[in-house]
Protein backbone atom coordinates (compact mmCIF):
# COMPACT_ATOMS: atom_id res chain seq x y z
CA UNK A 1 0.00 0.00 0.00
CA UNK A 2 1.52 3.41 -0.39
CA UNK A 3 1.55 6.02 2.12
CA UNK A 4 -1.89 7.38 2.83
CA UNK A 5 -2.83 10.89 1.80
CA UNK A 6 -4.46 13.68 3.25
CA UNK A 7 -7.55 14.92 1.98
CA UNK A 8 -8.90 18.24 1.36
CA UNK A 9 -11.66 20.14 0.23
CA UNK A 10 -12.68 23.56 -0.04
CA UNK A 11 -15.61 24.94 -1.97
CA UNK A 12 -18.79 24.82 -3.10
CA UNK A 13 -20.98 22.56 -4.95
CA UNK A 14 -24.44 23.19 -7.00
CA UNK A 15 -26.10 20.23 -8.26
CA UNK A 16 -28.23 22.09 -11.70
CA UNK A 17 -29.31 24.89 -10.08
CA UNK A 18 -29.46 23.88 -6.42
CA UNK A 19 -26.82 24.61 -3.73
CA UNK A 20 -25.50 21.64 -2.15
CA UNK A 21 -22.97 23.08 0.14
CA UNK A 22 -21.50 26.14 0.67
CA UNK A 23 -17.87 27.47 1.65
CA UNK A 24 -16.89 24.12 2.47
CA UNK A 25 -13.85 23.21 4.50
CA UNK A 26 -12.40 19.66 5.37
CA UNK A 27 -9.70 17.93 6.34
CA UNK A 28 -9.32 14.57 6.37
CA UNK A 29 -6.11 13.30 8.13
CA UNK A 30 -3.66 11.46 6.48
CA UNK A 31 -3.94 7.52 7.72
CA UNK A 32 -6.81 8.61 10.43
CA UNK A 33 -10.45 8.40 10.85
CA UNK A 34 -12.21 11.03 10.77
CA UNK A 35 -16.19 10.73 10.98
CA UNK A 36 -18.20 13.47 8.82
CA UNK A 37 -22.01 13.75 10.34
CA UNK A 38 -24.82 15.95 9.50
CA UNK A 39 -28.82 16.29 8.76
CA UNK A 40 -30.07 14.28 5.69
CA UNK A 41 -29.38 16.03 2.35
CA UNK A 42 -26.57 18.21 3.86
CA UNK A 43 -24.23 16.57 1.01
CA UNK A 44 -22.27 14.16 3.02
CA UNK A 45 -22.39 11.15 0.31
CA UNK A 46 -21.74 14.47 -2.23
CA UNK A 47 -18.27 15.22 -0.70
CA UNK A 48 -17.73 11.01 -0.69
CA UNK A 49 -18.54 11.29 -4.66
CA UNK A 50 -16.19 14.05 -5.77
CA UNK A 51 -13.36 12.31 -3.93
CA UNK A 52 -14.13 8.85 -5.27
CA UNK A 53 -14.47 11.14 -9.01
CA UNK A 54 -17.79 10.06 -9.53
CA UNK A 55 -19.67 13.73 -9.73
CA UNK A 56 -20.16 14.12 -12.80
CA UNK A 57 -23.27 15.48 -12.10
CA UNK A 58 -22.01 18.39 -9.79
CA UNK A 59 -20.97 21.50 -10.60
CA UNK A 60 -18.27 21.94 -8.05
CA UNK A 61 -16.20 25.15 -7.32
CA UNK A 62 -12.68 24.99 -5.44
CA UNK A 63 -10.20 22.60 -4.54
CA UNK A 64 -10.39 19.25 -3.41
CA UNK A 65 -7.80 16.13 -3.34
CA UNK A 66 -4.57 15.17 -2.03
CA UNK A 67 -1.55 17.26 -1.42
CA UNK A 68 0.54 14.16 -2.79
CA UNK A 69 -0.80 13.66 -6.32
CA UNK A 70 -4.11 12.70 -7.99
CA UNK A 71 -6.35 9.97 -6.34
CA UNK A 72 -6.65 7.48 -9.12
CA UNK A 73 -6.96 3.79 -7.99
CA UNK A 74 -6.00 5.22 -4.59
CA UNK A 75 -9.65 4.98 -3.39
CA UNK A 76 -12.10 2.19 -1.76
CA UNK A 77 -15.78 3.30 -1.69
CA UNK A 78 -18.38 1.32 -0.07
CA UNK A 79 -21.54 3.83 -1.61
CA UNK A 80 -25.20 4.16 0.39
CA UNK A 81 -26.33 1.24 -1.30
CA UNK A 82 -24.70 -1.91 -0.97
CA UNK A 83 -24.57 -1.72 -5.21
CA UNK A 84 -24.02 -5.87 -4.84
CA UNK A 85 -24.31 -7.27 -8.41
CA UNK A 86 -27.49 -10.13 -8.33
CA UNK A 87 -26.18 -12.33 -10.39
CA UNK A 88 -22.52 -13.02 -8.51
CA UNK A 89 -22.35 -15.35 -5.75
CA UNK A 90 -21.55 -13.74 -2.22
CA UNK A 91 -17.71 -14.65 -2.64
CA UNK A 92 -17.91 -13.49 -6.36
CA UNK A 93 -19.47 -10.11 -5.18
CA UNK A 94 -16.48 -9.87 -2.74
CA UNK A 95 -13.66 -10.63 -5.34
CA UNK A 96 -15.48 -8.30 -7.31
CA UNK A 97 -12.68 -5.59 -7.60
CA UNK A 98 -9.63 -8.35 -8.75
CA UNK A 99 -12.05 -9.58 -11.20
CA UNK A 100 -12.65 -6.17 -12.48
CA UNK A 101 -8.99 -5.42 -12.85
CA UNK A 102 -8.63 -8.69 -14.01
CA UNK A 103 -6.09 -10.24 -11.41
CA UNK A 104 -6.26 -13.43 -10.14
CA UNK A 105 -8.66 -13.48 -6.58
CA UNK A 106 -6.97 -14.65 -3.83
CA UNK A 107 -9.43 -17.36 -2.36
CA UNK A 108 -7.65 -17.62 0.92
CA UNK A 109 -8.22 -13.93 1.74
CA UNK A 110 -11.79 -14.20 0.24
CA UNK A 111 -12.75 -16.92 2.61
CA UNK A 112 -10.98 -14.83 5.09
CA UNK A 113 -12.80 -11.38 4.95
CA UNK A 114 -16.17 -13.48 4.69
CA UNK A 115 -15.83 -15.55 7.73
CA UNK A 116 -14.34 -12.22 10.04
CA UNK A 117 -17.96 -10.56 8.99
CA UNK A 118 -19.36 -13.42 10.01
CA UNK A 119 -20.94 -14.95 6.21
CA UNK A 120 -18.36 -17.65 6.01
CA UNK A 121 -21.89 -19.86 5.56
CA UNK A 122 -22.87 -17.67 2.96
CA UNK A 123 -20.31 -17.37 0.06
CA UNK A 124 -22.40 -19.38 -2.21
CA UNK A 125 -25.57 -17.43 -1.85
CA UNK A 126 -26.57 -15.14 -4.18
CA UNK A 127 -27.65 -11.41 -2.93
CA UNK A 128 -31.04 -11.99 -3.29
CA UNK A 129 -31.30 -14.74 -0.70
CA UNK A 130 -29.63 -12.33 2.17
CA UNK A 131 -31.10 -9.85 4.83
CA UNK A 132 -30.82 -6.05 4.43
CA UNK A 133 -27.90 -6.54 7.17
CA UNK A 134 -26.19 -9.52 5.41
CA UNK A 135 -25.83 -7.83 2.63
CA UNK A 136 -24.46 -4.36 3.99
CA UNK A 137 -21.40 -6.91 5.54
CA UNK A 138 -20.90 -8.16 2.54
CA UNK A 139 -20.55 -4.97 0.55
CA UNK A 140 -18.15 -4.32 3.82
CA UNK A 141 -16.17 -7.20 3.14
CA UNK A 142 -15.46 -5.96 -0.75
CA UNK A 143 -14.79 -2.88 0.38
CA UNK A 144 -11.89 -4.69 3.05
CA UNK A 145 -11.07 -6.61 0.13
CA UNK A 146 -9.65 -3.53 -1.59
CA UNK A 147 -5.95 -2.70 -1.04
CA UNK A 148 -6.25 1.07 -1.39
CA UNK A 149 -4.14 4.10 1.15
CA UNK A 150 -7.78 5.97 1.18
CA UNK A 151 -11.38 4.36 2.08
CA UNK A 152 -14.70 6.32 2.03
CA UNK A 153 -17.59 4.77 3.88
CA UNK A 154 -21.23 5.99 3.35
CA UNK A 155 -22.87 4.77 6.56
CA UNK A 156 -21.89 1.38 6.10
CA UNK A 157 -22.65 0.06 9.85
CA UNK A 158 -26.61 1.45 9.04
CA UNK A 159 -28.25 -1.60 8.75
CA UNK A 160 -26.65 -3.79 11.14
CA UNK A 161 -28.01 -4.48 14.31
CA UNK A 162 -25.76 -3.66 17.75
CA UNK A 163 -24.07 -6.62 18.11
CA UNK A 164 -23.00 -6.40 14.47
CA UNK A 165 -22.72 -3.06 14.03
CA UNK A 166 -20.11 -3.04 17.06
CA UNK A 167 -18.13 -6.42 15.86
CA UNK A 168 -17.82 -4.61 12.34
CA UNK A 169 -16.65 -1.01 13.69
CA UNK A 170 -13.98 -2.91 15.17
CA UNK A 171 -13.33 -5.40 12.40
CA UNK A 172 -13.24 -1.84 10.43
CA UNK A 173 -10.37 -0.25 12.40
CA UNK A 174 -7.98 -3.15 12.43
CA UNK A 175 -7.96 -3.86 8.74
CA UNK A 176 -8.24 -0.04 7.36
CA UNK A 177 -5.39 0.84 10.51
CA UNK A 178 -2.91 3.53 9.00
CA UNK A 179 -5.64 4.14 5.89
CA UNK A 180 -7.06 7.26 5.12
CA UNK A 181 -10.73 6.67 6.35
CA UNK A 182 -13.84 9.36 5.55
CA UNK A 183 -16.85 7.67 7.44
CA UNK A 184 -19.89 9.22 6.90
CA UNK A 185 -22.83 8.59 9.72
CA UNK A 186 -26.27 9.61 11.37
CA UNK A 187 -24.64 7.85 14.47
CA UNK A 188 -23.13 9.95 17.28
CA UNK A 189 -21.93 6.84 18.97
CA UNK A 190 -20.27 5.64 16.25
CA UNK A 191 -18.04 8.79 15.57
CA UNK A 192 -17.33 9.01 19.64
CA UNK A 193 -16.00 4.95 19.29
CA UNK A 194 -14.01 5.62 15.65
CA UNK A 195 -13.17 9.15 14.74
CA UNK A 196 -9.52 11.12 15.59
CA UNK A 197 -11.63 13.87 13.96
CA UNK A 198 -15.34 14.54 14.02
CA UNK A 199 -16.62 17.01 11.47
CA UNK A 200 -20.45 18.23 11.49
CA UNK A 201 -21.45 19.04 8.22
CA UNK A 202 -24.16 22.15 7.49
CA UNK A 203 -25.28 24.27 5.06
CA UNK A 204 -22.85 27.19 6.17
CA UNK A 205 -19.77 24.88 6.10
CA UNK A 206 -18.42 22.26 8.38
CA UNK A 207 -17.83 22.28 12.11
CA UNK A 208 -15.10 19.78 13.86
CA UNK A 209 -16.08 18.71 17.11
CA UNK A 210 -13.46 17.16 19.94
CA UNK A 211 -13.21 13.81 19.86
CA UNK A 212 -12.26 11.59 23.01
CA UNK A 213 -9.13 10.64 23.94
CA UNK A 214 -7.56 7.40 23.38
CA UNK A 215 -7.04 5.05 20.10
CA UNK A 216 -10.11 3.88 17.84
CA UNK A 217 -11.92 2.09 18.34
CA UNK A 218 -12.62 3.23 21.56
CA UNK A 219 -14.77 1.28 24.54
CA UNK A 220 -18.84 1.98 23.93
CA UNK A 221 -18.98 2.40 27.68
CA UNK A 222 -16.19 4.56 28.37
CA UNK A 223 -17.03 7.91 30.05
CA UNK A 224 -15.52 10.32 27.82
CA UNK A 225 -16.67 8.39 24.43
CA UNK A 226 -20.43 9.07 26.36
CA UNK A 227 -19.63 12.59 26.70
CA UNK A 228 -18.89 13.31 23.11
CA UNK A 229 -21.57 11.30 22.30
CA UNK A 230 -23.99 13.20 24.18
CA UNK A 231 -22.54 16.56 23.08
CA UNK A 232 -22.83 15.47 19.48
CA UNK A 233 -26.36 14.82 19.74
CA UNK A 234 -27.15 17.32 21.06
CA UNK A 235 -24.93 19.77 18.82
CA UNK A 236 -27.15 17.73 16.06
CA UNK A 237 -30.09 18.53 17.08
CA UNK A 238 -29.92 22.29 17.40
CA UNK A 239 -28.36 22.02 13.61
CA UNK A 240 -31.81 20.66 12.58
CA UNK B 1 -57.18 -26.36 -15.58
CA UNK B 2 -53.36 -27.00 -16.16
CA UNK B 3 -52.35 -24.98 -18.98
CA UNK B 4 -51.83 -27.64 -20.92
CA UNK B 5 -55.38 -28.86 -20.90
CA UNK B 6 -56.26 -25.53 -21.44
CA UNK B 7 -54.29 -25.37 -24.62
CA UNK B 8 -55.89 -28.43 -26.10
CA UNK B 9 -59.18 -27.59 -24.63
CA UNK B 10 -58.80 -24.28 -26.68
CA UNK B 11 -57.56 -25.86 -29.50
CA UNK B 12 -60.93 -28.02 -29.56
CA UNK B 13 -62.96 -25.00 -29.07
CA UNK B 14 -60.89 -23.20 -32.09
CA UNK B 15 -61.70 -26.33 -34.52
CA UNK B 16 -65.26 -26.66 -33.79
CA UNK B 17 -66.15 -22.65 -34.50
CA UNK B 18 -64.21 -23.11 -37.85
CA UNK B 19 -66.08 -26.56 -38.62
CA UNK B 20 -69.37 -24.83 -38.01
CA UNK B 21 -68.78 -21.54 -40.19
CA UNK B 22 -68.15 -24.11 -42.85
CA UNK B 23 -70.72 -25.86 -42.26
CA UNK B 24 -73.14 -23.55 -41.45
CA UNK B 25 -72.04 -20.92 -44.25
CA UNK B 26 -72.35 -24.26 -46.78
CA UNK B 27 -68.66 -22.69 -47.55
CA UNK B 28 -66.92 -24.32 -50.97
CA UNK B 29 -64.08 -26.55 -50.15
CA UNK B 30 -62.28 -24.10 -52.20
CA UNK B 31 -63.51 -21.13 -50.48
CA UNK B 32 -62.51 -22.33 -46.90
CA UNK B 33 -62.01 -25.80 -46.63
CA UNK B 34 -63.12 -27.27 -43.03
CA UNK B 35 -60.96 -28.83 -40.36
CA UNK B 36 -61.36 -32.52 -41.42
CA UNK B 37 -60.51 -32.11 -44.87
CA UNK B 38 -57.58 -30.06 -43.83
CA UNK B 39 -56.11 -32.65 -41.89
CA UNK B 40 -56.92 -35.01 -44.24
CA UNK B 41 -54.50 -33.12 -47.02
CA UNK B 42 -52.02 -32.65 -44.00
CA UNK B 43 -51.74 -36.39 -43.29
CA UNK B 44 -51.64 -37.23 -47.72
CA UNK B 45 -49.42 -34.42 -48.03
CA UNK B 46 -46.99 -34.73 -44.87
CA UNK B 47 -44.00 -35.74 -47.11
CA UNK B 48 -43.73 -32.68 -49.39
CA UNK B 49 -45.30 -30.66 -46.64
CA UNK B 50 -42.09 -31.81 -44.42
CA UNK B 51 -39.73 -31.03 -46.99
CA UNK B 52 -40.84 -27.80 -47.32
CA UNK B 53 -41.34 -26.77 -43.83
CA UNK B 54 -37.47 -28.68 -42.66
CA UNK B 55 -36.03 -25.72 -45.50
CA UNK B 56 -38.17 -23.40 -44.26
CA UNK B 57 -37.22 -23.98 -40.14
CA UNK B 58 -33.36 -23.97 -41.59
CA UNK B 59 -33.87 -20.51 -42.98
CA UNK B 60 -35.87 -19.57 -39.91
CA UNK B 61 -32.97 -20.63 -37.42
CA UNK B 62 -30.28 -19.48 -39.03
CA UNK B 63 -31.78 -16.13 -39.49
CA UNK B 64 -32.37 -16.22 -35.87
CA UNK B 65 -28.93 -17.22 -34.50
CA UNK B 66 -26.85 -14.94 -37.21
CA UNK B 67 -29.48 -12.24 -36.12
CA UNK B 68 -28.92 -12.83 -32.41
CA UNK B 69 -25.39 -12.35 -32.77
CA UNK B 70 -24.92 -9.59 -35.20
CA UNK B 71 -27.70 -7.40 -33.03
CA UNK B 72 -25.69 -8.67 -30.10
CA UNK B 73 -22.67 -7.38 -31.16
CA UNK B 74 -24.32 -4.57 -32.94
CA UNK B 75 -25.63 -2.99 -29.68
CA UNK B 76 -22.49 -3.50 -27.38
CA UNK B 77 -20.87 -1.57 -29.87
CA UNK B 78 -23.57 0.90 -30.05
CA UNK B 79 -23.40 1.45 -26.20
CA UNK B 80 -19.56 1.21 -26.00
CA UNK B 81 -18.57 3.75 -28.34
CA UNK B 82 -20.85 7.13 -28.32
CA UNK B 83 -18.79 7.86 -31.48
CA UNK B 84 -20.61 4.92 -32.90
CA UNK B 85 -23.93 5.69 -31.82
CA UNK B 86 -23.47 9.12 -33.06
CA UNK B 87 -22.83 7.88 -36.24
CA UNK B 88 -24.29 4.80 -37.07
CA UNK B 89 -27.74 5.43 -34.96
CA UNK B 90 -29.20 7.63 -37.62
CA UNK B 91 -28.66 4.83 -40.22
CA UNK B 92 -29.85 2.55 -38.51
CA UNK B 93 -33.59 4.27 -37.74
CA UNK B 94 -33.71 5.12 -41.53
CA UNK B 95 -33.02 1.55 -42.29
CA UNK B 96 -35.38 0.52 -39.99
CA UNK B 97 -38.10 2.57 -41.65
CA UNK B 98 -37.64 0.99 -44.73
CA UNK B 99 -40.20 -2.21 -44.74
CA UNK B 100 -38.52 -5.44 -45.05
CA UNK B 101 -41.54 -6.38 -47.57
CA UNK B 102 -39.52 -3.96 -49.72
CA UNK B 103 -36.38 -5.39 -49.45
CA UNK B 104 -36.92 -8.96 -50.19
CA UNK B 105 -37.43 -8.84 -54.27
CA UNK B 106 -33.82 -6.94 -54.28
CA UNK B 107 -32.02 -9.62 -51.75
CA UNK B 108 -33.49 -12.09 -54.13
CA UNK B 109 -31.80 -10.21 -57.06
CA UNK B 110 -28.22 -9.46 -55.10
CA UNK B 111 -28.11 -13.24 -53.20
CA UNK B 112 -30.31 -15.95 -55.35
CA UNK B 113 -33.47 -17.60 -55.46
CA UNK B 114 -31.69 -19.75 -52.97
CA UNK B 115 -31.63 -19.88 -49.14
CA UNK B 116 -29.13 -17.39 -48.58
CA UNK B 117 -31.52 -14.63 -49.54
CA UNK B 118 -34.43 -16.17 -47.09
CA UNK B 119 -31.69 -16.40 -44.27
CA UNK B 120 -30.84 -12.79 -44.90
CA UNK B 121 -34.71 -11.51 -44.92
CA UNK B 122 -35.10 -13.26 -41.38
CA UNK B 123 -31.45 -12.43 -39.94
CA UNK B 124 -32.86 -8.12 -41.19
CA UNK B 125 -36.20 -8.81 -39.05
CA UNK B 126 -34.53 -10.32 -36.18
CA UNK B 127 -31.82 -7.65 -35.74
CA UNK B 128 -33.57 -4.50 -35.03
CA UNK B 129 -35.47 -6.52 -32.07
CA UNK B 130 -32.65 -7.97 -30.38
CA UNK B 131 -30.11 -4.87 -31.06
CA UNK B 132 -32.80 -2.44 -29.82
CA UNK B 133 -33.66 -4.47 -26.91
CA UNK B 134 -30.12 -5.14 -25.65
CA UNK B 135 -28.85 -1.67 -26.44
CA UNK B 136 -31.45 -0.10 -24.12
CA UNK B 137 -30.48 -2.47 -21.21
CA UNK B 138 -26.92 -1.74 -22.17
CA UNK B 139 -27.57 1.82 -21.84
CA UNK B 140 -29.85 1.24 -18.68
CA UNK B 141 -27.72 -0.62 -16.02
CA UNK B 142 -27.37 1.68 -12.76
CA UNK B 143 -25.10 3.80 -13.10
CA UNK B 144 -23.81 3.43 -9.64
CA UNK B 145 -22.79 -0.09 -10.71
CA UNK B 146 -20.26 1.38 -13.26
CA UNK B 147 -19.41 4.05 -11.14
CA UNK B 148 -18.26 1.35 -8.54
CA UNK B 149 -16.15 -0.71 -11.65
CA UNK B 150 -14.42 3.12 -12.32
CA UNK B 151 -13.50 3.20 -8.47
CA UNK B 152 -11.83 -0.14 -8.21
CA UNK B 153 -9.78 0.60 -11.32
CA UNK B 154 -11.88 -1.34 -14.36
CA UNK B 155 -11.14 -0.48 -17.79
CA UNK B 156 -14.47 0.15 -20.06
CA UNK B 157 -14.40 -3.31 -21.98
CA UNK B 158 -14.28 -4.69 -18.08
CA UNK B 159 -16.91 -3.12 -17.25
CA UNK B 160 -18.60 -3.76 -20.59
CA UNK B 161 -18.03 -7.56 -19.83
CA UNK B 162 -18.63 -8.55 -15.61
CA UNK B 163 -20.96 -5.44 -15.39
CA UNK B 164 -22.90 -4.10 -18.35
CA UNK B 165 -23.52 -7.25 -20.37
CA UNK B 166 -24.29 -9.80 -17.47
CA UNK B 167 -27.04 -6.74 -16.20
CA UNK B 168 -28.20 -6.08 -19.43
CA UNK B 169 -28.44 -10.24 -20.53
CA UNK B 170 -32.64 -9.99 -19.50
CA UNK B 171 -33.18 -6.99 -21.98
CA UNK B 172 -31.19 -9.34 -24.57
CA UNK B 173 -33.76 -12.29 -24.31
CA UNK B 174 -36.84 -10.06 -24.22
CA UNK B 175 -35.24 -8.96 -27.69
CA UNK B 176 -34.81 -12.53 -28.68
CA UNK B 177 -38.22 -13.63 -27.62
CA UNK B 178 -39.95 -11.12 -30.13
CA UNK B 179 -37.52 -11.82 -32.71
CA UNK B 180 -38.58 -15.64 -32.65
CA UNK B 181 -41.77 -14.63 -33.46
CA UNK B 182 -40.92 -12.15 -36.35
CA UNK B 183 -38.10 -14.60 -37.73
CA UNK B 184 -40.63 -16.82 -39.43
CA UNK B 185 -42.12 -13.78 -41.23
CA UNK B 186 -38.88 -12.59 -43.32
CA UNK B 187 -38.55 -16.17 -44.36
CA UNK B 188 -41.96 -16.55 -45.71
CA UNK B 189 -41.90 -13.25 -47.24
CA UNK B 190 -37.96 -14.37 -48.85
CA UNK B 191 -40.24 -17.23 -50.43
CA UNK B 192 -43.20 -15.48 -51.66
CA UNK B 193 -40.96 -12.94 -54.08
CA UNK B 194 -38.78 -15.88 -54.87
CA UNK B 195 -37.95 -20.01 -53.96
CA UNK B 196 -38.44 -23.20 -55.22
CA UNK B 197 -38.99 -24.65 -51.51
CA UNK B 198 -40.12 -23.86 -48.32
CA UNK B 199 -43.58 -23.07 -46.72
CA UNK B 200 -43.85 -19.47 -48.33
CA UNK B 201 -43.59 -21.36 -51.38
CA UNK B 202 -45.59 -24.18 -51.12
CA UNK B 203 -48.63 -22.01 -50.18
CA UNK B 204 -48.02 -19.76 -53.34
CA UNK B 205 -48.06 -23.17 -55.39
CA UNK B 206 -51.33 -24.46 -53.82
CA UNK B 207 -53.07 -21.04 -54.23
CA UNK B 208 -52.34 -21.31 -57.56
CA UNK B 209 -54.01 -24.52 -58.23
CA UNK B 210 -56.18 -23.66 -56.36
CA UNK B 211 -55.63 -26.52 -53.35
CA UNK B 212 -56.82 -24.39 -50.75
CA UNK B 213 -56.52 -27.18 -47.94
CA UNK B 214 -53.27 -27.74 -49.20
CA UNK B 215 -52.34 -23.85 -48.39
CA UNK B 216 -54.10 -24.39 -44.97
CA UNK B 217 -52.44 -27.55 -44.42
CA UNK B 218 -49.12 -25.69 -45.15
CA UNK B 219 -50.46 -22.12 -42.97
CA UNK B 220 -50.91 -24.47 -39.92
CA UNK B 221 -47.69 -25.94 -40.05
CA UNK B 222 -46.02 -22.57 -40.11
CA UNK B 223 -48.27 -21.91 -37.12
CA UNK B 224 -46.81 -24.45 -35.17
CA UNK B 225 -43.56 -24.29 -35.98
CA UNK B 226 -43.56 -20.43 -34.96
CA UNK B 227 -45.26 -21.36 -31.61
CA UNK B 228 -42.75 -24.15 -31.02
CA UNK B 229 -39.62 -21.77 -32.23
CA UNK B 230 -41.12 -18.93 -29.56
CA UNK B 231 -41.57 -21.90 -26.58
CA UNK B 232 -38.43 -23.11 -27.45
CA UNK B 233 -36.48 -19.63 -27.40
CA UNK B 234 -38.58 -18.55 -24.05
CA UNK B 235 -37.22 -21.70 -22.55
CA UNK B 236 -33.28 -21.55 -23.80
CA UNK B 237 -33.89 -18.00 -22.21
CA UNK B 238 -35.58 -18.73 -19.33
CA UNK B 239 -32.35 -21.66 -18.61
CA UNK B 240 -30.09 -19.06 -20.02
CA UNK B 241 -30.86 -16.30 -16.86
CA UNK B 242 -31.11 -19.10 -14.38
CA UNK B 243 -27.77 -20.03 -15.25
CA UNK B 244 -26.33 -16.41 -15.27
CA UNK B 245 -28.88 -15.00 -12.75
CA UNK B 246 -29.15 -11.88 -14.10
N1 LIG C 1 -28.22 13.09 -8.87
C1 LIG C 1 -28.75 14.12 -8.21
N2 LIG C 1 -29.49 15.04 -8.86
C2 LIG C 1 -30.04 16.08 -8.21
N3 LIG C 1 -29.91 16.28 -6.90
C3 LIG C 1 -29.20 15.42 -6.19
C4 LIG C 1 -28.57 14.29 -6.81
N4 LIG C 1 -27.92 13.61 -5.86
C5 LIG C 1 -28.12 14.26 -4.71
N5 LIG C 1 -28.89 15.36 -4.90
C6 LIG C 1 -29.27 16.33 -3.89
O1 LIG C 1 -28.10 16.74 -3.26
C7 LIG C 1 -28.31 16.91 -1.87
C8 LIG C 1 -27.24 16.18 -1.10
O2 LIG C 1 -27.35 14.81 -1.32
P1 LIG C 1 -26.44 13.77 -0.54
O3 LIG C 1 -26.78 12.43 -1.05
O4 LIG C 1 -25.03 14.20 -0.64
O5 LIG C 1 -26.96 13.94 0.95
P2 LIG C 1 -26.49 13.22 2.27
O6 LIG C 1 -25.94 14.25 3.17
O7 LIG C 1 -25.61 12.06 1.94
O8 LIG C 1 -27.87 12.70 2.84
P3 LIG C 1 -28.23 11.33 3.62
O9 LIG C 1 -27.75 11.49 5.02
O10 LIG C 1 -29.71 11.28 3.57
O11 LIG C 1 -27.55 10.23 2.90
C9 LIG C 1 -29.72 16.41 -1.57
O12 LIG C 1 -30.52 17.53 -1.32
C10 LIG C 1 -30.15 15.72 -2.82
O13 LIG C 1 -31.51 15.99 -3.05
MG1 LIG D 1 -25.85 10.05 1.96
Amino acid sequence: MTQAPTLHMKGSAKIGDTLIFDALDLTVAAGQWTCLLGSSGVGKSTVLKLFAGLAEHVDFSGTFGAESGPLDGKIALMAQSDLLLPWLTVAQNVALGARLRGEASDAGKVASVLDRVGLADKSKSKPSELSGGQRQRVALARTLMEDRPVVLLDEPFSALDAKNRARMQELSAEVLEGRTVLLVTHDPAEAARLGHAIVVMTESGAQTVTPPQGAVPRAIDNENVLKVQAALLARLREDA
Amino acid sequence: MKSWQAGIASTLLGLAIWQTIVTLGDLQKFILPGPVLVAETLWKSRVIIIENAWVTLSEVLLGLVLGALIGGISAIMLASSPMTRALVRPMLVFTQAIPVFALAPILNLWLGFGLTSKVVMALIIVYFPVTSAFFDALIRVNPDWLGLGRVMGAGKWRVMWHIRIPAALPGFASGLRLAAVYAPIGAIIGEWVGASKGLGYLMLLANGRAKIDLMFAALIVLAVMTICLHAATDQFCKRFLDRTDA
